[in-house]
C-alpha cells in the first residue's frame, strides 16, 4: 500500500517551481525598476536643460 | 513635467489586480499535475511570457511598417519599446523553460528545434538593440530599426511553428502533440481556465509596460533635442 502510494505520487519538484517563479517575478520587477530609474534620470536631465535654456 | 494619464493609472491598477488573481489561480486553483508535480505550475506564466515576447516582436514589425510609410518618429519609439519588452519576456520564457526542463527532461538545456529557434529569435532582437546604439543619425536609426524589425519578425513564426514542423521533445499546448514530446499533459478545465487567464493577464502587462516605455521614449527624445539645442 505504502509502495503504491509512493509510486503513484507526483514527482517532488517544488524547488524548481519556486526557482521558476523567482525568475519570473524577479525579472519583471527588475524591468519595472529600470523603467522608474531611467524616467527619474531623464526628468532630472530635463530640469537641468530647461534651467539652462531659461538662463540663456 | 507631464503627468500620468488617468487611463494609464486605471490600467496600472487593473494589471496589478489581474496579476494577483492570476498568481492566486496558479497556486491555489489549478490542480497539481499528476506526474510532473509542482514544477508544472511554471507552465502558466512560461507560456504567457512567450506569448508576450512574440506579441512584442509583432508590434515592433507593425510599427516598422507604419514608420516606413508615414516617417513619423513616434512609431520608431513604439517599435523600440515593443522589442525591449518582447526581449525581457522571451528571456523569461527561455529561462523558465530551462528550469522546467531540468526535472522533466533531466537536463537544463538541449538543442531541440524549439529551444534553438527561441534562442536565435532572442539573439536577433539583442542584435537589434546593439546595432541601433551604433547609429548616430536619428532618421537612419529609425529606418534601420523599422527594416530590421520587419525582417527579424520572420524568426517569430519559425519559433512558434518549430515544435509542430520539426521532430522535437518540446510539448505542444495547442493542437496535436508530437509522439516524442516529453512533459506533455492533458489540461483539466481548471488548468485551462488558469492558462487562459494567465494569457489575458500577461497581455494587460504588455499593454501597460508598452505605454510606460513609449512615454519614457518620448521623454528621452525631448531631452535629446534639448541637448542638441544646447550644443
Amino acid at each position: 500500500m505504502l509502495f503504491q502510494l509512493l509510486h503513484d505520487a507526483p514527482a517532488e519538484t517544488t524547488g524548481y517551481m519556486i526557482a521558476g517563479y523567482t525568475v519570473i517575478f524577479g525579472l519583471m520587477l527588475a524591468y519595472l525598476v529600470s523603467l522608474v530609474l531611467r524616467r527619474r534620470n531623464l526628468e532630472q536631465d530635463l530640469e537641468v536643460l530647461e534651467d539652462l535654456e531659461k538662463k540663456d | 513635467m507631464e503627468s500620468k494619464p488617468a487611463i494609464l493609472k486605471i490600467l496600472d491598477g487593473l494589471t496589478v489586480i489581474l496579476l494577483v488573481v492570476a498568481t492566486g489561480l496558479v497556486f491555489f486553483y489549478a490542480p497539481e499535475e499528476a506526474v510532473m508535480g509542482q514544477v508544472q505550475r511554471v507552465f502558466y506564466f512560461h507560456v504567457a511570457a512567450g506569448w508576450v515576447g512574440m506579441l512584442g516582436f509583432l508590434v515592433a514589425a507593425v510599427a516598422g511598417i507604419i514608420y516606413l510609410r508615414s516617417g513619423r518618429h513616434n512609431w520608431d519609439i513604439v517599435g523600440l519599446s515593443a522589442v525591449e519588452i518582447g526581449m525581457i519576456f522571451a528571456f523569461i520564457n527561455i529561462v523558465t523553460g530551462s528550469i522546467w526542463a531540468r526535472p522533466i527532461w533531466n537536463t537544463w538545456w538541449t538543442w531541440d528545434p524549439r529551444l534553438t529557434t527561441a534562442t536565435i529569435m532572442e539573439l536577433i532582437y539583442a542584435a537589434y538593440l546593439m546595432l541601433r546604439q551604433g547609429i548616430e543619425d536619428a532618421d537612419r536609426r529609425a529606418r534601420f530599426g523599422a527594416v530590421y524589425a520587419i525582417v527579424g519578425f520572420l524568426s517569430v513564426p519559425l519559433t512558434f511553428f518549430s515544435a509542430r514542423l520539426f521532430r522535437t521533445i518540446h510539448p505542444v499546448v495547442i493542437g496535436t502533440n508530437q509522439p516524442g514530446a516529453e512533459g506533455s499533459f492533458d489540461m483539466t478545465p481548471r488548468m485551462l481556465q488558469t492558462f487562459l487567464f494567465s494569457l489575458l493577464t500577461f497581455t494587460f502587462i504588455f499593454a501597460d509596460l508598452l505605454w510606460h516605455r513609449i512615454r519614457l521614449g518620448k521623454l528621452a527624445e525631448k531631452v535629446e533635442q534639448l541637448k542638441l539645442r544646447e550644443v
